[in-house]
């Protein structure tokens, strides 16, 4: 229990009539690699977009416990709970498509490098400090993912799978403690798959972070993630390792259907 | 940081040949009273149209108010300068102007930010015709007659320094932590959002930048003109400073120098035909439009930087 980091209890949510998520629990623990898996519409990606704001829950509770405390994060807007430490990607890529690449960075520092108004428009030498150290701390990520030779490109211009990977640093520097991923591998090759793998167990190391990912990619998430969470209908299937999940009867059925009905 | 200075010092070479370019044509007397008010138009055209640029084009924000924080600056000047008739006094009124825009951009701006698109305008629009009709029921203003004989404060050199004032202050704001977030907002609002980026507040900085700017534009022009009117700043006046943004292109400062420009000229060039003249300026622009829909240099910028860099790297070659 000491070192669990974000728990949610349940979780509902209704669209109207329909219930998305209903009374789903689900726990991260610290530097924890967690897997969110399901057939399509079980409520994946509803289910991050409630864990970081984007769409207000409709009853439950998510608690936040860091260093600095214990948080309530239900009812805050996706700013604030970005700013408390939870950051993500999106299933069809998000990226700031007419800026830089640095800029796409940059701009995901805002909240750690204060330029006051009066410096930025009146260029001090403090604005120029300020911007500088982000500069570099930006560029210091963007070299670790081996992006700097396209710096200077527009998000646009870029391939696919660079793209997807922009959008994970971009993640990483608003510095979160908690990053999630939705489904970082969609579109992508096996030989883009398997750097991908390689790419998510660098950040949970390197970052000491949790990385809670969804992912339709068998492979990846069988390779990488140490817990799984199993979503169907809105409500949760199952939960265990990756071998327990792949032994479950209940998963099996939900994914490969009943023996009896085939 | 040394390409940064030198960008920097090439800019203000370029803004102090700008100055003793006109001072000459002024000198010489090739610039008549009439060259001269069209200049002047441009300059304060100028500044109007960026502070908008930096709310439609930068911030992605619709406003269609911009006239409505025009007319404040315009009658703070006009009814300080008429009881302290001093360059102080001009530059006094001018800080009361951008005080109250700014009071009413945030009045304004924290509710209607929330809208989106069509609606935000509308509100905006709504919100400067409230301004106007203030104007023109309160005693102090005048009412509909509006004020004349307004002390002629602002000459020319006033309104080109200002304009230069107010483009610096708004290209470094762009270029900064702020203008990036606001940048981010306009292409992505819910990931700028899931990036830490307080949206409402960022977007209500860039509108009440632009209020503040277009009350500058609005004391320049009662200092300049003497007479302000109630119905000077109507959506039509919106309109015509939305004009000149769409067209320079939305999200280009430089384009909207440029269009500033062409139209200034345009308009004075068309006095002469009467009036055919509003038939033309409409057919321009509809043909511009259809030409270069992105207005005329999109998004494009000019950056004596990056000249600078293509010099070096094709020197390196």
């Amino acid at each position: 229990m000491s070192n669990r980091l974000l728990d949610a209890q349940h979780l509902v949510k209704n669209f109207g009539g329909l219930t998305a998520v209903a009374d789903v629990s689900v726990h991260f623990d610290q530097n924890e690699l967690v897997g969110l898996i399901g057939p399509n519409g079980a409520g994946k990606t509803t289910l991050f977009n409630l864990l970081t704001g984007v769409t207000p829950i409709s009853s439950g509770a998510i608690t936040l416990a860091t260093d600095q405390g214990v948080q309530t994060l239900n009812g805050q807007r996706p700013a604030q709970i970005a700013q408390a430490g939870l950051s993500r990607t999106f299933q069809n890529i998000r990226l700031f498509k007419d800026l830089t690449v640095l800029d796409n960075v940059r701009i995901a520092m805002t909240n750690h490098y204060h330029e006051t108004f009066f410096g930025s428009v009146f260029r001090t030498p403090a604005f120029y400090r300020t911007e500088a150290a982000m500069t570099v701390a930006a560029q210091k990520l963007l070299a670790i993912f081996d992006l700097t030779a396209i710096a200077d490109q527009p998000a646009k211009n870029l391939p696919y799978g660079i793209q997807r990977r922009l959008e994970i640093v971009r993640a990483l520097a608003t510095k979160p403690k908690l990053l999630f991923l939705d489904e970082p591998a969609a579109g992508m090759n096996p030989e883009e798959t398997a750097d991908l793998t390689r790419l998510i167990r660098q950040i949970q190391q390197d970052f000491h972070i949790t990385v809670v990912l969804i992912e339709h990619d068998m492979s990846l998430v069988m390779n990488v993630v140490e817990r799984l969470y199993v979503l169907e209908h809105g409500a949760l299937l199952a939960t265990g390792t990756p071998t327990e999940i792949q032994q479950n009867p209940a998963v099996i059925k939900a994914y490969l259907g009943d023996e009896a009905s085939c | 940081m040394k390409a940064t200075l030198k960008a920097n010092a090439v800019w203000l070479g370029v803004m102090i040949l700008g100055f003793v370019a006109i001072d000459t044509a002024e000198l010489v007397g090739v610039v008549n009273p009439f060259i001269e008010n069209m200049l002047v138009t441009i300059g304060i055209n100028v500044i109007l149209a960026t502070g908008l640029n930096l709310i439609i084009g930068f911030s992605g924000q619709f406003s269609l108010g911009h006239a409505g924080f025009m007319a404040v600056g315009a009658y703070a000047t006009g009814i300080i300068t008429q009881s302290i008739a001093t360059p102080l006094g001009f530059y006094l009124s001018m800080m009361v102007g951008i005080v109250v825009a700014i009071i009413a951009a945030l009045i304004v701006g924290m509710p209607t930010l929330r809208l989106r698109g069509d609606y935000l305008a509308i509100a905006t629009m709504g919100a400067a015709e409230i301004i106007r009709i203030l104007i023109n029921n309160l005693k102090i203003t005048n009412g509909a007659a509006g004020l004349f004989n307004i002390p002629a404060l602002a000459s020319w050199t006033t309104v080109y320094t200002l304009m230069c004032v107010t483009t610096i202050v708004t290209v470094n704001f762009i270029h900064s932590r702020g203008g990036r977030a606001v940048m981010a907002i306009r292409e992505d609002e819910i990931a700028a959002e899931a990036m830490g980026i307080n949206t409402t507040r960022w977007k209500l900085a860039a509108f009440v930048f632009g209020a503040a700017t277009a009350a500058i534009g609005g004391s320049l022009h009662a200092a300049y003109i003497q007479t302000i009117a109630p119905n000077d700043f109507n959506i039509m006046a919106s309109i015509a400073i939305l004009i000149i943004v769409v067209l320079g292109g939305v999200g280009s400062i430089t384009g909207t120098f440029v269009a500033a420009i062409v139209l200034g000229v345009l308009d004075t060039i068309l006095q002469n035909f009467g009036t055919l003249r509003m038939i033309i300026y409409s057919l321009a622009l509809i043909l511009i439009m259809i030409f270069k829909p992105t207005g005329l240099l999109g998004n494009w910028e000019l950056s004596f930087k990056r000249l600078n860099h293509h010099k070096e790297a094709s020197a390196h070659e």
